[in-house]
């Protein structure tokens, strides 16, 4: 399990740019970064090196920041590793909420998030597949 | 037609003296029947035996909405409880409703002045007459639904809701004449027309609008696309309900029931009454109610009382259309909504922040309500990694606001500091709607 940081935006020009701007001044190094959006919101998920750090500097400009446990795994750089890997899940009849990808060092890292973390866990170990740890 | 000419006609000095007799009358009633008012006589230094013309009106205290809420639920009836046979309420502010208590003889009253509003608007005991208020607490279906009686015309209760029902019904029965909201109509006329039902297989021919403002463009509207002529229908509950005034077919101003409701305007700064055809808050005194009679009720709507005599022969006063309201009051739907009721729910609400807009629309002819309020920015921060917590958040207070409000709020929940800040006077409420 790793730690992503989670910031509820409206749908306005702007939103962005200032989280973006206070994590700036914070000096974090965001590895990953992933935007769902509904009409009136979006929901920015994020990987960065000292999530604690960012959420304290989100908070202090009056930014809602929250970190949460998601499940991340190491793929192999090949064609069809994804899919292999979600089939997983299908055929364990576990849904994911959400799933965004980022490179580290070349290696392809999944980020995603199922309503059973430990039952994730057992699926992935079923399918030779580690999770991942920093 | 006339309903009743003896008193809609009665010549001006002969209904000022009836007006006088029946003040000192309620007067004398409630002096001795509600201590509210007794105790505001006395502070005063006024006794019944003060009271003796209609001229005397200007010495009499007046009566607030805040003296119904403070006086809840019973404190301000005069009859005693085994007389009154009907209870109606309207919202309040702060949760507690505006309760009034009717006696045979307040339905009565009532279902004569109803009469004589659908005798000027054409409707006879030949007619089916649909009744499209809301039916219950609320004075609109009862009211209109037992002046209709009254007057020996066939009433359709058909209330609100289920319109494509009611569309059928206006069609099948032949019905002739509704009443409803202005909006409403405007929106029956659109379910009649996505029927696919021509306003020519209709025989609707009269329409009693209130309960809301509206314009004479909505009234154009409405004629053109119900086939039917649309008369202003005027009241309060917390006076009687609607009946209170109504257009004649010369349709300049409506006639109020001066033998029963008592008009004045005043200045709503300096409480001064104001004279015939300068605009002001409307003032009412009922002159006959035996369950929950009023003295000088300020009614916050703003208009005029009209000078000169009117052509259809009726010497009942005739007041000017509503031209806005001397307090925040909005009304939605025909429901009377305060934003200091918004407030009292949000801050209930330990997510929301107190920080909220309401936003009023017309859409497709139905007035939309948009609460935008503010989520605290530590509930947002709780660990939360997907939106649910703000659809849930939505719902939750879309629910509670229904509980209070009586209608359905959208609501939409904004991040910290979204919103702007006022350091004066906040500008809380927009109104979008174009009734001008």
């Amino acid at each position: 399990m790793i730690q992503q940081l989670s910031v509820f935006m409206e749908n306005r020009a702007g939103t962005l740019s200032a989280v973006l701007d206070v994590l700036k001044q914070a000096g974090i190094q965001l590895h990953a970064l992933s935007i769902a959006d509904t009409a009136d919101y979006g929901i920015c998920r994020m990987i960065c090196d000292t999530p604690e750090k960012a959420r304290q500097a989100l908070l202090e400009h009056g930014v809602p920041a929250a970190l949460s446990d998601v499940c991340a795994v190491e793929l192999a750089n090949t064609p069809g590793a994804l899919a292999d890997m979600v089939s997983l899940f299908t055929k364990a009849g576990l849904s994911i909420a959400y799933l965004y990808t980022f490179l580290l060092k070349d290696k392809p890292i999944m980020v995603f998030r199922t309503d059973d973390a430990a039952k994730a866990k057992g699926i992935l170990e079923s399918g030779g597949l580690c999770c991942f740890k920093w | 037609m006339i309903w009743n000419p003896i008193k809609e006609c009665m010549p001006e000095e002969e209904k000022r003296a009836l007006q006088g007799k029946r003040l000192h009358k309620v007067v004398d009633y409630v002096y001795h029947n509600v201590p509210f008012y007794r105790k505001k006589m006395q502070e005063m230094d006024l006794e019944p035996g003060d009271i003796q013309t209609i001229d005397d009106i200007v010495k009499l205290p007046f009566t607030t909405k805040q003296d119904l809420r403070d006086n809840y639920p019973f404190g301000l009836q005069a009859a005693p409880q085994s007389e009154i046979i009907r209870i109606h309420a309207s919202t309040g502010t702060t949760g507690n409703p505006t309760i009034v208590g009717y006696t045979r003889k307040d339905i009565d009253v009532w279902s004569e002045c109803m009469s004589r509003c659908l005798t000027a608007y054409g409707v006879h005991r030949n007619d089916i007459f649909s009744v499209a208020y809301g039916y219950g607490l609320f004075t609109g279906g009862l009211g209109v639904h037992y002046g209709v009686e009254n007057l020996g015309a066939t009433v359709v209760p058909a209330s609100t809701g289920g319109t494509q029902k009611h569309a059928k019904l206006l069609k099948d029965l032949g019905i002739t004449g509704i009443a409803c909201t202005p909006s409403y109509a405007l929106h029956l006329a659109e379910v009649i027309e996505s029927m696919g039902i021509k306003k020519e297989e209709l025989k609707l021919r009269v329409g009693a609008f209130g309960a809301e403002p509206w314009t004479e463009n909505m009234r154009q509207e409405i004629q053109e696309r119900l086939g039917l002529k649309g008369y202003n229908i005027y009241g309060l509950s917390e006076i009687m309900g609607p009946c209170v005034s109504y257009e004649c077919e010369c349709q300049n101003g409506s006639h109020i029931n001066e033998d029963h409701f008592y008009p004045e305007i005043i200045d709503p700064a300096t409480l001064q009454p104001l004279e015939r055809g300068k605009d002001g808050e409307l003032v009412f005194t009922t002159l006959t109610k035996t369950g929950m009679p009023v003295l000088r009720y300020r009614t916050r709507d703003l208009c005029s009382l009209l000078p000169g005599d009117c052509p259809c022969g009726r010497t009942f006063v005739r007041m000017s259309s509503i031209k806005g309201r001397s307090d925040d009051m909005l009304i939605i739907r025909g429901i009377n909504v305060f934003p200091s009721q918004v407030e009292s729910v949000l801050l209930e609400i330990p997510e929301c922040a107190p920080y909220y807009r309401l936003i009023v629309d017309r859409v497709n002819n139905l007035d939309t309500l948009t609460v935008q309020v503010e989520a605290r920015q530590d509930y947002l921060s709780q660990g939360f990694d997907t939106l649910s917590p703000l659809t849930q958040l939505e719902k939750k207070v879309a629910a509670q606001l229904k509980n209070v409000l009586s209608i359905a709020a959208i609501v939409q929940i904004k991040m910290p500091g979204s919103l702007e800040r006022f350091e004066g006077k906040a500008k809380i409420v927009t109104d979008n709607r174009k009734l001008k």
